[in-house]
């Protein structure tokens, strides 16, 4: 098995007296779609930023493609920030951009692609995402949620990264909506062979497309497959998976994908 | 069979080979965007000799990502429309699977770029609209002065939906923050003032007179006139941000929607706060400015002070003060109002809270001189 992609050793994370992660150990496998889940104020969207980079531990280490971020300067950041890609929870979105404008920024701060061939990818992401090329013309004011979503996503995919990071990829879409951009995720993970990183609040969603589910419970964190977490002897979990919500995520539409394996 | 090797090692490779009619172009290597320039390169020279059936062997590709991918998409197209059968040999299922999202659906291709009209059909366009804008700028402004009218009538009935602590909270913003700018900005300008003033009035003798030129054009103008555009710039970008970026937030939808009027809980304590604090910052910076001269003639024309408040009081009369102060308040009322209704107006982006900040600026100092040069014609009209 190859080494891991994202290699989290002990985090601690302090806001002044207050402690939220303690000694949290993570470990992301090439290839898999691995889901952050947890109540609010475990600190999800904080572990994001750590492993992103954005923030620096208190303690403990984050590799991420085997290189420590915090301990790197700019320059040597960048070779590594060019193999990620991050979809914020709104897509975050340059606002003064159109929509291609946005996706031709990796290409336009990592490669020296001449123009043409640029928009041509710029037109082959629109389309990876299921957006019409009329979007690409379009700032994001002009757009849904969903398409501003998926806009976001083609941004973070621009440069065929090796980790993706999604921040809450489903919240504020419509049930329909939701499973459709599980889909695309799971779609585009397995043509791109991307290794996934995200947080979610949708139980639909790890059931649909999670390889492992990492639970933040008591500062600590724990990671298994969605029925080791479900056997999981804690309250926060038991009602997580046995609420209305999750028992219909449940007995719905889970299919265990047979040639996931080989990834 | 003859092989044409074109570039080997890390960045991808193709070759061709030929068998009778077939040919076989073998892939290798790296197809990453990182190689884009030498694999376009690559596929350029890859030699088919205008073969009808060609099979493309992807049996040593090491890697492949969208970029090559994309260029591997637009060789075979090529190809394609040269009129040869494409056969993949070799291929993943996953490498299949992304080639195969390589082609935009439906063949349309509209511009990524905003649509634009010619240069010069532009400029008309753009010469049109900005006209159309100032008249509906104008309009807006003026229905936004009668709402806050109206608001006031309202709050007159009801003095009890005044708010209060809002209010007094503004005044100390407005008014006690400011005192330490204010009052070092209006001294400076008091001794640069007297500073010029005696320096030309000594060539007649006459520099006991800069005394005179002190006291009325601070009290009359420049004092409220500083104190004014201050304001303007340090309270009213603060209004106009705050109430755009709460717009931005739907913070303002929100308070409609629970029955609040952002008229009554946003613009009026705002400007009954501004109406109160400007003057009173107006009669500390004039203090501030004669006490600025004063340092000034004290020490450089060997004045007393006693003999320099003679002077003033000959000088000054009580309406001069007057006039000076009873412009505060209009003022206050254009800085807060042009100030609240750019804040108002902001809509959807980050952008857009920085355009109307610097709107309001522009704008109410803009307001503040012209309603000055106003009050300026009718006081000496009426022989003031």
């Amino acid at each position: 098995m190859s080494a891991p992609v994202i290699r989290v050793r002990g985090l601690v994370t302090r806001f002044g007296a207050q402690t939220i992660h303690d000694g949290v150990d993570l470990e992301v496998r090439r290839g898999e779609i691995l889901a952050i889940v947890g109540g609010s104020g475990t600190g999800k969207s904080v572990l994001l930023r750590t492993i992103l980079g954005l923030k620096a531990p208190e303690g403990g280490t984050v590799e991420v493609l085997g290189r420590n971020l915090a301990g790197l300067d700019d320059e040597a950041r960048r070779p590594v920030l060019k193999r990620m890609g991050v979809l914020f929870q709104d897509g975050a979105l340059f606002s003064a951009r159109t929509v291609a404008q946005n996706i031709r920024l990796p290409f336009a701060e990592h490669t020296d692609l001449d123009h043409r061939l640029v928009t041509q990818l710029i037109r082959v992401k629109l389309a990876m995402v299921g957006l019409p090329q009329e979007a690409g013309a379009k700032i994001p004011a002009e757009l849904s949620g969903g398409m501003r979503k998926r806009a976001g996503l083609a941004r973070a995919i621009a440069l065929d990264p090796d980790v993706l990071f999604l921040d809450e990829p489903t919240a504020g879409l419509d049930p329909i909506g939701a499973a459709k951009f599980d889909e695309l995720i799971r779609d585009l993970q397995r043509a791109l062979s991307l290794s996934v990183v995200m947080i979610t609040h949708d139980v639909d969603t790890l059931c649909a497309i999670a390889d492992r589910i990492a639970v933040l419970l008591d500062k600590k964190i724990v990671v298994g497959t969605l029925d080791e977490i479900r056997a999981y002897p804690h309250p926060w979990v038991r009602e997580y998976f046995s609420g209305p919500r999750g028992r219909a995520a449940q007995t719905g539409h889970y299919e265990p994908d047979p040639d996931r394996k080989d990834a | 069979m003859d092989a044409d090797r074109t570039q080997r090692g890390d960045a991808g490779w193709a070759r061709s080979r030929f068998d009778g009619s077939a040919v076989l172009v073998a892939l290798g290597g790296r197809w990453t965007l990182a190689h884009a320039r030498s694999l376009e390169e690559t596929l350029g020279r890859v030699d088919t000799r205008g073969a009808k059936a060609l099979r493309v062997d992807f049996g040593d590709v090491a890697a492949i990502d969208t970029g090559g991918a994309w260029l591997l998409h637009r060789q075979i197209l090529r190809w394609q429309e040269a009129g040869a059968e494409i056969g993949l040999v070799r291929a993943s299922h996953s490498q299949t699977a992304l080639l195969d999202r390589m082609s935009i659906e439906g063949e349309s291709r509209p511009s990524l770029a905003r649509p634009s009209e010619g240069a010069i059909r532009e400029l008309l366009i753009r010469t049109g609209e900005a006209t159309v804008e100032i008249g509906r700028e104008a309009y807006a402004l003026l229905s936004f002065v009668g709402a806050v009218f109206s608001a006031w009538g309202r709050a007159w009935r009801r003095p009890g939906r005044i708010r209060l602590t809002s209010t007094v909270f503004h005044i100390e913003r407005i008014g006690i923050d400011a005192l330490p700018i204010m009052g070092l900005l209006a001294y400076l300008i008091g001794v640069v003032l007297a500073f010029q003033g005696a320096d030309q009035l000594r060539q007649y003798g006459a520099e006991v007179f800069t005394i005179n030129l002190l006291g009325v054009s601070i009290l009359r103008e420049i004092g409220v006139l500083i104190t004014a555009i201050m304001v303007a710039g340090r309270t009213g970008s603060a209004f106009a941000a705050e109430i755009g970026t709460m717009k931005v937030n739907q913070e303002v939808d929100a308070m409609r929607t629970i029955g609040l009027d952002p008229m009554e809980t946003l613009v009026m304590p705002r400007l009954f706060a501004l109406a109160i604090a400007l003057p009173l910052l107006v009669f500390f910076a004039n203090a501030m400015a004669l006490a600025g001269g004063a340092t000034m003639v004290i020490v450089g024309l060997d004045l007393s002070l006693p003999q320099f408040f003679e002077q003033l009081a000959s000088a000054v009369t009580f309406p001069t003060f007057l006039i000076g102060l009873i412009k505060a308040p209009v003022f206050a009322v254009l800085i807060g109002m042009v100030a609240c209704y750019e804040g108002l107006k902001v809509s959807g982006s980050a952008e857009s809270v920085g355009i109307h900040t610097t709107r309001s600026v522009v704008k109410s100092i803009f307001l503040v001189i012209v309603f000055d040069a106003g009050f300026s014609v009718f006081f000496s009209r009426i022989g003031l």
